[in-house]
């Protein structure tokens, strides 16, 4: 092609070039003034034959041939005139044919070719064919391509087609296709040379150059669609084979695969789909590394646009049975190309199922049907490795949830988990995750048991280990933030019917008990409280249900719950499942259960007992159970003061004296219940209170003891605020003077401490005074009881 | 100088016109000294009809021996240069010897004058045709003029006229067929021919068309070739692959042909050639030669 040479000289050629091709272009010019017919060829002549050049690249070719086809329309035109004073047009065709240099003679030739036959003396079709016949002499490929484009576009008003003002007699549309499907022809063939010719080192180069002149080519196959006599019949019959046989024999992947993109393009959709046989047909025969799934997702993706614009195209669809031609003629492209990569075949799925989704969405067995072969055609491999198609797995498997918004659909696809397989495990992961994800934007609700199953079966990535699965290069933020939609999914999961809904409850608590330790922290919460609710919902309808074959029964609920909850002490969270004892143990309570509450206490304590050690998780839990315990109502005395007892012998033994302190005041709240039937047992009450006030003294004086200053005041200010809220509540055991006792207590510490003045603590002894101040200016029964107190 | 030139200037000035001379068709015609003028045209068998003119200069005389006319068919080879070859001699008397005083006309009529040759001028031999007419004089030398015309013959178009079509190629590099749609041309005539190539292993660069023409002149031991190239005819640009076939349309009209001469009265032969060449990107040329037969067609 071109000799060796920097961009320079490709220049400095490019302007010898021009140059020589104005000097020629301006004595044509005087000739055609002076109407020099012989001087106006001998110079125009000359001036082509610049474009004999081997010496540019096509780009630069191409601008060369921009100008001489400029001058060439001025000889054009000169020749009319020519032929309008009385040179005979036919003397004209045969003059230019004198030129001794065979590229300057066809363009010239083709100049007055077109001429030739706006003249009308001779049949387009005639004068066409000669064109293109003559046009054989240039072989040199990006010679032979300007001259058959310069060809093309010379001819193109000129076509013997219907309506045209050069149609001939009979076929006349056959003659314009014929000759346009032969420069067709003779152009690819030229261009595909290209890539044959020259070293092998310059073949990026030469592949550069190709791309450049592709266009060259294509348009005869725009000129082919333009044709307004090429109707159906035309283009299934020549047009399509013809222009396929010659796709298919150049053997030329860049070729190929630009050419089937360009009929695809250019031909009308209406025509591929009742051609589509004939044009998959050609698909399997492609060279392997022919781009295949670009070109057939290309075609998919326009029918589906087709389908798309109007309802009443739909029925062709079914009539020329596309799917099934599709899905065929996927099946036998990678049945022929042995060594394409998975990501292309997958790639192709992805095109069938998204041709599929669009223009038969009420099949769901089509979308199967792709699903399963794709599963046939990855099985017996390992799982992909290769990013790309693992990503084209994902797009395959997230198209139908984009489609539907729906994952019941997916459910109901049988191979859709079995795709799921082929993923590697993180990326497994990111597609559970889609899914969850489209549940939650779709506030989709999975109410069937069956369902579950298979949703779970398909995120099960996320679930638990899968095998093999390297564990510890996980990302700590993005192991949460997977566990944590799975938890968010767990609440999606809802059925009205507590039957369906046990069920759905007891798939869920198989799936997440296989989790493994990691996990249960974060699904077995949701979990709880999904049955939580359940039995809340069965707790409402009051057990009418009772006398029949119920297996949801709160009872055995709570059963499951315990065993669930069993499960995170080999985690171990010992505090999490305590919070969920409780949890439960409110629930029984509220269901009425007595011994189903006890147990869960009894285990909440075992708990804080043997698991919690930590002493700030003491007091967190201690002040959980106190709370909790507080609104229980179940419970007979009995089993009320073993608890309480409990709680308060626990509360004593706190390691640090504050903490002590102040959950020995919180028990007071478990024998005093402000309810109507709650227990009221102020004696006890007040023995919390003093025990706390024993226990904040012995606080003081050892921190009087350890830092030689006496502690702040809070918490004698706290326990002064309980008093005052028993007092308030008509506790008969906490009396004014008490109170007052205390009041005067704190003022005496404040003021003998001085230096350790906490302004917290002053501001809230100085509110809780201003409260007890307050209530007695207020009047009434309160002010009355607390007029004794002086402040 | 001009007394000298007024010495030896003739006493009188002799004209050869033809009876039909404004009407007959005139054609190019090459003389000696390389200039072309336009001659009349003539064809065998015809009547050559004509009228010498003798205008002698004012106050002179023109004495003579006798005047005649002679119509010569000539053969000049110019490695024997100012001998000429006559196969063709006529001659007609035009005045008995004596004086001629003013302006006199005769008349001449060659009939049915059988010229069997063309008119041609080679490179190395021509063939003319000529009227000559001589004033023999005594003592001072002859004086002659002469009119040159020229001759064409015409063929019919031949009965047979067959392609040529053959098959060439050097061994596992280069097999190409060529098809020469005939192998006889008239003068106006376009060869149309195809070139297929069967087996392309060498990489061609272009291919032309030559057409040569072969004069062959003397005979035996003395026989001189002399060989043209009348027109270089590119007729492909590029590499072509197997199977590729290249269209050949070549006009003859722009080349200034002949017709094939065979044994000219045993003295010259003219023959025409096709030459194909093929040049290689090395510029080596591979080429076969085909001779064509010329002729010339009774225009209508």
């Amino acid at each position: 092609m071109m000799s060796d040479g920097g961009i320079e000289d490709e220049e400095k050629w490019l302007a010898e070039g021009i140059a020589g091709l104005q000097h020629n272009a301006f004595y044509m010019h005087r000739a055609l003034d002076s109407n020099n017919l012989r001087d106006a060829l001998k110079y125009s002549a000359q001036m082509l034959s610049e474009l004999r050049t081997s010496r540019l690249s096509p780009h630069k070719y191409y601008e060369l041939y921009m100008r001489a086809f400029d001058e060439l329309r001025k000889l054009e035109m000169f020749f009319k005139e020519e032929t309008k004073r009385g040179c005979s047009v036919i003397d004209l065709y045969e003059l230019v044919q004198h030129a001794g240099n065979i590229l300057p003679r066809l363009y010239l030739l083709c100049t007055v070719g077109s001429v030739y036959i706006r003249s009308k003396e001779a049949p387009a079709k005639d004068v066409l064919k000669d064109l293109v016949e003559m046009c054989r002499g240039i072989q040199h490929p990006v010679r032979g391509l300007f001259l058959r484009s310069y060809l093309s576009q010379v001819s193109r008003d000129k076509l013997p087609d219907i309506g045209s003002e050069y149609e001939g007699d009979a076929d006349t549309v056959m003659d314009a296709v014929e000759f346009v499907l032969q420069n067709f022809t003779e152009m690819n063939k030229l261009w595909v040379r290209m890539q044959h010719q020259g070293p092998v080192r310059e073949k990026e180069k030469r592949e550069k150059e190709r791309s450049e002149l592709r266009d060259l080519v294509g348009k005869n196959l725009h000129v082919l669609s333009q044709i307004e006599g090429v109707d159906l019949d035309l283009y299934r019959d020549t047009v399509l084979p013809r222009v396929l046989e010659q796709v298919v024999n150049c053997k030329d992947e860049i070729a190929q695969y630009y050419l089937m993109d360009c009929i695809i393009q250019v031909f009308p959709d209406e025509y591929h789909l009742q051609t589509l046989e004939t044009l998959l047909g050609a698909c399997p025969q492609l060279q392997p590394i022919v781009d295949i799934k670009t070109v057939l997702s290309q075609l998919m993706d326009r029918l589906s646009n087709y389908a798309a614009s109007s309802a009443e195209v739909l029925p062709e669809f079914l009539q020329v049975e596309a799917f099934a031609k599709l899905s065929n003629a996927i099946g036998k492209v990678i049945e022929a190309q042995v060594d394409m990569p998975a990501f292309g075949s997958i790639g192709l799925y992805v095109s069938l199922l998204t041709f599929t989704l669009r223009v038969h969405p009420d099949r769901l067995d089509y979308v199967d049907q792709v699903l399963g072969a794709c599963v046939k055609k990855l099985s017996g491999k390992a799982k992909l490795e290769d990013s790309k198609g693992t990503k084209q797995i994902v797009a395959l498997l997230s198209a139908p949830l984009e489609k539907y918004n729906d994952i019941g659909i997916a459910l109901k696809l049988s191979n859709y988990p079995r795709v799921m397989d082929h993923l590697d495990s993180a990326t497994n992961k990111v597609m559970a995750v889609v899914i969850i994800q489209s549940i939650m934007k779709n506030n989709t609700c999975i109410s069937t048991a069956d369902k579950v199953e298979a949703l779970f079966e398909l995120i099960k990535g996320l679930i638990k280990d899968l095998d093999g699965a390297p564990a510890d290069e996980l990302d700590e933020e993005d192991f949460k933030e997977e566990q944590n939609s799975v938890a968010r999914l767990i609440h999606m999961l809802h059925n009205d019917d507590p039957e369906e809904m046990l069920k759905i409850i007891c798939i869920v608590r198989k799936h997440i008990l296989s989790g493994g330790p990691k996990r249960l922290a974060f699904t077995v919460p949701p979990l709880i409280f999904s049955a939580l609710k359940l039995v809340r919902r069965l707790q409402g309808q009051d057990g009418d249900l009772d006398g029949e074959e119920m297996s949801a029964t709160p009872k055995k609920i709570f059963q499951l719950l315990h065993q669930t909850i069993e499960a995170l002490l080999s985690v171990p969270a010992p505090e999490l499942a305590l919070r969920l004892y409780l949890q439960c143990a409110e629930a029984a309570n509220d269901c009425d259960i007595e011994p189903v509450a006890y147990e869960f206490f009894t285990q909440a304590f075992i708990l804080y007992e043997e698991e919690v050690a930590d002493s700030k998780a003491q007091v967190t839990a201690i002040h959980l159970i106190i709370g909790t315990l507080q609104r229980m109502n179940v419970f007979g005395v009995e089993n009320r003061d073993t608890l309480t007892h409990k709680a308060t012998g626990y509360s004593a033994k706190l390691l640090k004296k504050p903490d002590q302190c102040r959950a020995v005041y919180a028990c007071s709240h478990l024998f005093w219940v402000d309810d109507q039937d709650g227990i009221k047992d102020g004696e006890r009450v007040l023995l919390c209170l003093k025990r706390a006030l024993r226990i904040a003294n012995a606080a003081q004086q050892m921190a009087n003891v350890t830092r030689g200053s006496n502690g702040p005041v809070t918490l004698f200010v706290e326990i002064l605020n309980k008093y005052l809220y028993f007092f308030e509540k008509g506790n008969a055991q906490v009396t004014t003077a008490a109170i007052q006792g205390l009041v005067e207590l704190i003022t005496t510490e404040m003021q003998s401490d001085a230096k350790t003045q906490d302004p917290s603590a002053d501001a809230f002894f100085s509110s809780t005074l201003r409260y007890i101040q307050f209530q007695k200016q207020k009047g009434g029964a309160m002010g009355e009881k607390y007029e004794p107190i002086k402040v | 100088m001009n007394y000298i030139v007024g010495a030896f200037k003739p006493s009188c000035n002799i004209t050869i016109t033809f009876a039909d001379g404004r009407t007959r068709k005139q054609v190019p015609f090459k003389k000696e000294n390389g200039k072309t003028v336009m001659v009349p045209l003539f064809q065998s068998q015809e009547n050559i009809v004509g009228e010498v003119s003798i205008e002698p200069f004012q106050w002179k005389k023109v004495e003579h021996n006798g005047v005649k006319i002679e119509l010569l068919g000539q053969i000049e080879m110019y490695s024997d240069r100012g001998n000429f070859y006559d196969f063709t001699s006529l001659v007609r008397e035009l005045e008995v010897p004596g004086d001629i005083y003013e302006r006199k006309s005769y008349p001449f009529e060659f009939s049915s004058v059988e010229m069997p040759y063309e008119s041609y001028s080679g490179v190395n031999v021509r063939l003319r045709y000529v009227l000559k007419v001589t004033i023999s004089r005594s003592y001072v030398g002859n004086m002659v003029e002469y009119q040159d015309f020229a001759v064409q013959k015409y063929t019919p178009v031949p009965s047979i006229n067959n392609t040529i079509k053959m098959e060439v190629g050097i061994e596992d590099c280069l097999h190409i067929e060529f098809e020469y749609s005939k192998s006889k041309y008239h003068l106006k005539d376009v060869i149309v021919g195809k070139i297929y190539f069967l087996l392309v292993r060498i990489k061609i660069k272009h291919m032309e068309l030559e057409i040569r023409r072969r004069e062959s002149t003397g005979s035996g031991p003395n026989t001189h070739v002399e060989t043209e190239t009348l027109a270089k005819f590119e007729l492909m640009d590029g590499v072509p692959v197997r199977g590729e076939s290249i269209p050949i349309r070549l006009f003859l009209s722009p080349y200034e042909l002949t017709p094939t001469y065979r044994n000219i009265n045993n003295k010259f032969n003219v023959k025409y050639f096709l030459n194909l060449v093929l040049v290689d990107e090395e510029d080596r040329r591979y080429f076969k030669q085909q001779e064509i037969t010329v002729y010339r067609l009774q225009e209508t």
